[in-house]
């Protein structure tokens, strides 16, 4: 079973890299670009019949830090 | 009475050598040095630190895969006893990400790693690692990170303040820090996380001895107990 979990900034959490991102875009001369912000992509190959309580678990745990990331998951096969 | 204290090395860890040489410096007694993969910490510790670096290479997020080794499991049986934990810069991040601290340290607002000595402002002088100071006194500690950006939402920044466990405050603009937050404390008041290296400032010969009296205060809390 493979899942997809994408961790990203809570809104409102300042995201230095977004930022710079975000500037260096402008700098190449990308005009309308409002915003950017950078996560991470977390693929899991996991056994058949995984729970979706230990799934969470694992985000909650481990893979988001959720004072500052909100994660989402999602279910590629 | 010998100081029965432990220095804990995680891979990545390179702090753990100079908070060793503080410790022993200052209490005249050698911590034990506490390897991360072990399962079990020496018996009736004094004192518990977590040194700064790059544990696993700072992978997935600063602190957080060194949260989950073996020993941190210990290391947090020990802080809910009431054994003093200090967490510095790497360590710090490892206590939040362990939960032992509220909060989260995140990338400097500027981007850059930031390496020179700051003045801090001593908010909390009466826990047992702040004691030797005097409420408001200014102090000049090194700081070396590139993750040192404090942050919790306001709620919890309120209560941080509300219960004075903001143990110091950067006296001068440094990473982006919320309030400008350079450690805080448990509710219990016997775990610390600062970003700022007291163990960098205990010399005459390190240019400062401002962070002597953070390890006298705890030898000395010790002492009193």
């Amino acid at each position: 079973m493979k899942v997809r979990v994408l961790v990203s900034l809570k809104p409102g959490v300042l995201d230095p890299q977004g930022r710079a991102v975000h500037h260096a875009l402008e700098g190449l001369g990308f005009s309308g670009v409002e915003d950017a912000r950078v996560g991470r992509t977390i693929d899991l190959d996991l056994a058949d019949g995984t729970s979706d309580e230990a799934l969470t678990e694992m985000c909650e745990k481990l893979l988001a830090n959720t004072v500052i990331e909100n994660y989402r998951i999602e279910k590629l096969d | 009475m010998a100081f029965r204290s432990a220095v804990i090395t995680f891979p990545g860890s390179n702090c753990d050598r100079d908070m060793a040489v503080a410790i022993e410096q200052v209490s005249g007694t050698a911590p034990h040095r506490v390897w991360h993969g072990d399962a079990q910490l020496p018996d009736g510790l004094d004192f518990i630190a977590l040194p700064g670096g790059f544990s696993y290479g700072d992978y997935l997020r600063s602190g957080a895969m060194a949260a989950n080794s073996p020993i941190m499991r210990e290391v947090i049986r020990a802080a809910e006893r009431g054994v003093p934990v200090l967490g510095v810069c790497n360590g710090f991040q490892v206590l939040t990400e362990a939960r032992l601290l509220p909060g989260a340290l995140m990338r400097n607002a500027g981007q850059n790693f930031i390496c020179r000595t700051v003045a801090l402002k001593v908010e909390n002088a009466q826990s047992l690692f702040t004691s030797g100071y005097e409420a408001g006194q200014e102090i000049r500690i090194p700081v070396a990170h590139h993750d040192g950006n404090y942050f919790a939402d306001a709620e919890t920044l309120d209560r941080l303040e509300g219960e004075g466990r903001v143990a110091f405050r950067y006296a001068e603009a440094c990473n982006g820090s919320q309030r400008d937050i350079a450690g805080v404390l448990n509710a219990a008041g016997n775990v610390l996380g600062m970003m700022p290296h007291p163990e960098r400032a205990i010399d005459p010969a390190h240019g400062g001895t401002d962070g002597r009296a953070l390890f006298e205060a705890a030898i000395r809390s010790l002492a009193d107990a």
